[in-house]
């Protein structure tokens, strides 16, 4: 009994099987995910990949067709919005338009039943937590993009939500606000100690202010894991082309020894890859290698030719033309940069080549 | 005044000459009107003979006028507040939600506006016969409520396609439930259409006379229908005072609604 209150005080919020189907489209396919409480979980994909409408299912402005959602122990998904004490940040803001600062802050608390004074005082510390003390009387329109989204960070807040969820609250800001403001979030996102569910498309992003990254793809979960963990290790063809530039090589294991797999690619040449135990010659396979990886120089088993360039200041990215296959190269420049025309020789560890089988899943 | 101007002179005389004259053209039987209101002769017309109130004084204590007055003052009240009321929530159902037939009752609100009123008086007639109800006051103001509701539903739904509704759901996530949200967020930033609205329907349901003169019962007069009998008799001046009058609630009116109309909207802002 005690394990099991304490287990539930761990999670504090958890997808069962969630589904959401438009007759024939289905935008959330099967679902399942838990949030711990106090975590930072960014849920990162392209346009049309399920994220954000995950995000409105736990806050109830749609409704999910199969599946059940847990928010603090309590199910949800069959309770109205206004019932759920979830907090919401949109894109836009959202602000109320014909309402103060403090009137749109304290929006939430009078449907708490919570007393004038102690309203006053709430408003007042959400807005030094946002760091805009003062501002209670000015009307949204008074003020600029970064401080319209504090007050509505201020306003989600305030409510004290079992969950703080944020529908792409950067994107409308212009690019320096948005760095600033990245970090911002993050540390009253870890003042507050709330737990967190971001959306974003911007893998920058997610990979700078998440506790854990769930990579999501027409609707369904390709990979979760910290930042790093799904940089670095993809466990599908799609995290690997989506997060970072990578260079996708397909071939056949050739033979397996000594903890390295010998890859034969489509084009004759071999590289080396570092082999999973489920490695087995003779398998068709796909070698992931990031373009940071891949070490232009003047020895190296690969022979290509530099097919263009651009010089990107303490780094240049490359393509080049491997006999007939194409590699993408983002090279810290040592001594010169290589010129367009240029015959290198490329080389490749085999710590940094993942091998990816038939059905694009890594192979363990 | 200097050589350019003088070069493009003549087309831009003939413009400005020509848009002068449309002007008199519009406005001088208004003109005329409210000026012979304050004439002192007996006859409705030129010359003036003096400058005198008598004729609004007469006015006063015209009791057929004072209550075919009051009639089209509350036939426009009721008419206008009602209209709103209906419109706001045809509106809100038709661009807030999703039903089936949704563009044919959206064509069946706006239908009214573009049939002539000749059809839709001789129509409301024939139904309220065979119907066997009688002429009342009620009949009258559910006639101009038909022909107003088409301009509510219009303004309402421009305004509510530019209110997000994002605002709501914020609203909701904050804990309002749908009631509240109406009232604290939705309801506040359509007020400029609602006053807009109920202003529009006044002065539509205080100008008809085409379809008022088929549905006002017997016995009873609004003011349009009223200076038409006047006029069927005479051309006293008295006309001209009484269509001063209509002029100021009729002009004045949307005039007063339009500036807290935009009074609203920048506060809403």
């Amino acid at each position: 009994m005690k394990k099991a209150c304490a287990m539930t005080a761990e999670t504090a919020v958890q997808l069962r099987n969630v589904t959401l189907s438009y007759g024939e489209f289905v935008a959330v396919n099967n679902v399942s995910l838990s949030i711990g409480r106090g975590e930072f979980v960014t849920l990162l994909g392209p346009s049309g990949c399920g994220k954000t409408t995950i995000l409105r299912s736990i806050a109830g402005l749609v409704q999910p067709t199969g599946g059940e959602i847990e928010v603090a122990g309590r199910r949800i998904d069959n309770i109205p919005i206004h019932k759920r004490n979830i907090g919401l940040v949109f894109q836009n803001y959202a602000l109320f338009p014909h309402k103060s600062v403090f009137d749109n802050i304290a929006f939430g608390l009078k449907y708490r039943n919570v007393e004038k004074s102690v309203i006053a005082q709430k408003v007042k510390r959400a807005l030094d937590m946002v760091r805009l003390p003062g501002v209670e009387k000015k009307l949204p329109s008074e003020m600029s993009g970064g401080q319209q989204q504090r007050i509505a960070l201020a306003r989600a807040i305030v409510i004290e939500p079992d969950v703080l969820l944020l529908d792409e609250p950067l994107s409308a800001l212009d690019a320096n606000l948005r760095e600033e403001m990245r970090t911002e979030l993050k540390t009253i996102q870890r003042e507050v100690g709330i737990t967190t569910i971001f959306v974003t498309h911007d893998q920058e992003e997610a990979l700078a202010m998440s506790d854990r990254v769930v990579v999501m793809n027409k609707g369904v979960i390709e990979q979760q894991g910290s930042p790093e963990d799904v940089y670095r290790r993809p466990e599908t063809r799609f995290v690997a082309t989506f997060l970072g530039q990578s260079n996708l090589l397909p071939g056949r294991i050739a033979s397996v020894g000594n903890g390295l797999a010998t890859v034969s690619l489509d084009n004759g040449q071999q590289i080396e890859a570092a082999a999973p135990s489920a490695a087995k010659a003779g398998m068709a396979v796909t070698g992931v290698v990031r373009a940071q990886k891949v070490v232009v120089g003047k020895t190296g088993p690969i022979q290509g030719k530099i097919i263009s360039v651009s010089y990107l200041g303490g780094t240049a990215a490359y393509f080049i033309d491997a006999a007939g296959i194409r590699l993408q190269s983002i090279s810290t420049i040592e001594e010169r940069i290589w010129r367009e025309g240029e015959a290198v020789a490329i080389s490749i560890a085999p710590a940094d080549c993942q091998l990816l089988d038939e059905t694009g899943h890594r192979l363990q | 005044m200097n050589a350019t101007n003088d070069n493009r002179g003549l087309g831009w005389r003939a413009v400005q000459l020509v848009t002068v004259l449309v002007y008199i053209f519009m406005f001088a039987p208004i003109l005329v009107v409210i000026v012979l209101s304050f004439n002192d002769s007996q006859f409705g017309g030129f010359p003036m003979t003096g400058f005198s109130f008598r004729w609004y004084a007469k006015l006063m204590e015209n009791e057929a006028v004072l209550s075919a007055f009051q009639t089209s003052i509350w036939v426009a009240v009721l008419t206008a507040v009602i209209c709103s009321v209906l419109g706001v929530a045809a509106a809100i159902a038709l661009v807030r939600y999703e039903f089936p037939g949704k563009e044919l009752v959206n064509t069946i609100l706006i239908a009214p506006a573009l049939v002539p009123e000749t059809v839709l008086g001789v129509g409301l007639l024939l139904l309220m016969r065979w119907a066997h109800q009688p002429r009342t006051l009620w009949l009258l103001v559910l006639g101009h409520i038909m022909l107003a509701l088409p301009y509510v539903v219009l303004v309402v739904q421009a305004r509510l396609i530019g209110v997000r509704r994002v605002y709501e759901e914020a609203a909701m996530s904050l804990g309002a439930n749908r009631f509240q949200t109406f009232r604290e967020v939705t309801l506040p930033l359509l007020m400029p259409a609602i006053v807009a609205s109920l202003l529009l329907v006044f002065t539509i349901s205080f100008d008809n006379i085409t379809a008022s003169m088929f549905w006002r019962p017997s016995g009873v007069e609004t003011m349009p229908t009223q200076i038409l009998s006047m006029l069927k008799v005479s051309i006293s001046p008295e006309i001209n005072a009484l269509g001063t009058l209509m002029i100021v609630v009729t002009v004045g009116l949307p005039l007063l609604g339009g500036g807290l109309a935009r009074y609203l909207a920048r506060s809403g802002r």
